[in-house]
């Protein structure tokens, strides 16, 4: 599609547990404006690619290039503020909290934290918090318009589906540059999958050169949406290319089904 | 979800006049009663009352107009306040329980923050209430500060000698950061103890506040009444519970509340959306034990006395357990939880021995059938519906 610059570049990227190596002299590269497919067996390291991304894991040795800045070692809110935001592979949603405090946190980057601001100066809070509601609403409105109305019910009340939809408008709220998305259709019909993938596109047309990188195993969801697709296994990068590409090629058949009889 | 759409902003005001008014005779009463079948009697109508009133959704009714008019409800709480205040201008014992009430209430304020809200248990709140009332004895005893002044020191005094605890509270997590606080209120009471410059075991003399040149200890008579010298300390007490319990309604109703709930409830998507954990819960613990510093300094100041056994680990425990009890992270429940746990003791004295146990299993039925608390917290609504 479109071979924009190159948003991430990673580099004989190295993550060991123990004796375990999780990833492998991983060297990669995202693209502005790309949909990235990661595909893998289980345990061949996607997840914890995304985890040393977004700086939750330290990385035993190699670099990743954020826009030409080593981001390696940098603190998840660091990584945060430079425009990387992310799902969780399992919800990992506040549940006591409502479906606007869980979104709204999403953009902490651009709200302000001082006591004087939101204890003593509570009309002006109240026009920054008036701002955020009609944000969160214009974003809800994308991806599921019946959940505006239940704006202030606490999350734990709503199904799997409306939660991924709510861990995905978080990582929108602050319009990064970067979203990783951890298997969202994981537990959804191919039907919301599809409505969901939609709804990202639909965003990513609004937001200027947002790179997505999805991991998932539908195949078809790969298909339809990956501009790219990177293949993992044990940590090591097997195969990389457009669907069609990766699905004709014999290391990756090898690593799905096995040593051919 | 129905009956929300009937309670206009003037039944709902309605409503609260009448709760307030109820709920204001209902303690008169209480405070008054000293028989012990009088007493019986305003516990076994407060069980049923609380039964019959959930069973026609009488507490429901009163729940939502509150959250529709906030505003009016916490001025008819004030009002409560000062009518039971007034009620008992010369009874020197029920005022002297009230500002207990007031004053274990505010440094519950402040536990909140750290326990309710941060997610950071603290054991020694009688330790930092106590820190407030010394550094309010020696302060107030060997330096001309204007008093108010001495109150608000008092408070920093706590804060920074809890930042001592930053570290490793914040190093550890979870149960292993309750024991360091546990730790620590044993370490207060045992220095205060052994230091003989802080008076020792027999404790310190606190002098009477001095208010913009009124001495508060004189008393005085109104009206040809003789007014209790308690009942300004009271309305004092009543004044710092009001402001900090505003503060902290402000603070849960904030981006700060709001940060503050996501580190406890998910540290890892925390970090991972730019929150800084360790920021937060040093902001939470600190401005906790200020709040506990300056509710200890004050009511140092009301008992003109302090003493090592004042602030033990006992003590701590029954701060928490008035958090606990209320709902932990709903400051509304704070009072009738800080009246069962101070109050209903005292009015138990008749069976002497057997109070605490009587009490004691009082607050385990009252988890047993409410394990959230007395009033369990809220989902968070930053402002009230405007009036329709």
């Amino acid at each position: 599609m479109m071979a924009g610059q190159s948003l991430i570049s990673v580099d004989k990227l190295t993550m060991r547990f123990g004796g375990l190596t999780a990833l492998d002299e991983l060297s990669m590269t995202v693209h502005e404006g790309e949909i990235l497919g990661l595909l893998g067996p289980n345990g061949s390291g996607k997840t914890t690619f995304f985890n040393v991304l977004t700086g939750l894991y330290k990385a035993s040795s190699g670099s990743i290039f954020l826009d030409g800045e080593n981001i390696l070692g940098k603190t998840p809110q660091e990584i945060y503020r430079n425009g990387v935001a992310r799902t969780f592979q399992r919800s990992r949603l506040s549940l006591s909290l409502t479906v606007f405090d869980n979104i709204v946190i999403g953009d902490y980057q651009h709200m302000q934290h001082g006591l004087i601001f939101n204890l003593l100066r509570r009309k002006a809070f109240r026009a920054e918090y008036d701002v955020y509601v009609e944000k969160v609403k214009a974003l809800l409105e994308i991806f599921s318009p019946p959940l505006v109305d239940r704006l202030f019910e606490p999350v734990d009340s709503f199904t799997m589906i409306d939660r991924r939809r709510i861990e995905v408008c978080r990582a929108l709220l602050s319009q990064p540059r970067l979203l990783l998305l951890d298997e969202p259709s994981a537990g959804m019909t191919h039907d919301e999958t599809d409505e969901l993938m939609q709804d990202i596109l639909q965003v990513r047309r609004k937001l200027d050169k947002l790179s997505v990188v999805l991991i998932e195993h539908e195949m078809n969801v790969i298909e339809r949406i990956t501009d790219r697709c990177v293949v993992l296994n044990y940590g090591k990068k097997i195969a990389e290319g457009s669907y069609v590409e990766i699905t004709a090629d014999p290391y990756v058949q090898t690593a799905y089904l096995g040593e051919a009889a | 979800m129905k009956l929300k759409e009937t309670m206009t902003p003037a039944k709902s005001a309605v409503m609260l006049s009448i709760t307030a008014l109820v709920l204001t005779v209902y303690v008169w009463f209480f405070l008054h009663a000293e028989s012990q079948i009088s007493i019986a009697i305003l516990l076994v109508a407060a069980i049923l009352a609380v039964i019959l009133s959930r069973r026609f959704g009488a507490t429901l009714l009163v729940e939502q107009s509150a959250a529709r008019r906030p505003r009016l409800s916490r001025w008819l709480a004030v009002g409560c306040g000062l009518a039971l205040i007034a009620a008992f201008y010369s009874s020197h014992f029920v005022l002297l329980m009230l500002c207990g009430v007031l004053l274990y209430s505010t440094a519950c304020l402040g536990l909140t923050v750290q326990f309710g809200y941060s997610g950071v248990a603290n054991f020694a709140g009688a330790a930092f209430f106590g820190i407030g009332s010394y550094a309010t004895a020696v302060l107030a005893s060997h330096t001309a500060i204007p008093h108010v002044l001495v109150i608000f020191i008092s408070g920093v005094i706590a804060a920074v000698i809890g930042s001592l605890l930053l570290l490793p509270v914040l190093r550890t997590r979870g149960h292993y950061a309750a024991l360091v606080t546990i730790a620590f209120g044993i370490l207060f009471k045992t220095f205060i103890e052994v230091n003989d410059v802080l008076g020792g075991p027999q404790g310190l003399q606190v002098p009477g506040m001095n208010l913009f040149g009124f001495s508060l200890n004189d008393g005085f008579s109104l009206f040809g009444l003789e007014i209790s010298f308690y009942v300004p300390y009271a309305l004092l007490s009543l004044a710092m519970f009001a402001g900090v319990y505003a503060l902290v309604n402000a603070l849960e109703r904030s981006w700060v509340g709001l940060s503050m709930d996501v580190v406890r409830t998910d540290e890892t998507a925390a970090s991972t959306f730019g929150l800084h954990i360790v920021r937060w819960k040093v902001i939470a613990f600190t401005m906790g034990n200020f709040f506990a510093g300056i509710a200890g300094g004050l009511y140092g100041m009301i008992i003109a006395f302090v003493a090592p056994n004042n602030f033990t680990f006992g003590d701590s425990l029954l701060m928490l357990s008035i958090v606990i009890l209320g709902g932990l992270g709903n400051i509304a429940g704070l009072i009738p939880a800080a009246m069962i746990v101070l109050i209903l003791p005292e009015k138990l004295q008749f069976i002497q021995e057997y109070r605490f146990l009587l009490y004691a299993s009082l607050v385990i039925v009252i988890l047993l059938f409410r394990p959230q608390g007395l009033l369990p917290r809220k989902t968070r609504i930053f402002f009230a519906k405007k009036g329709s």
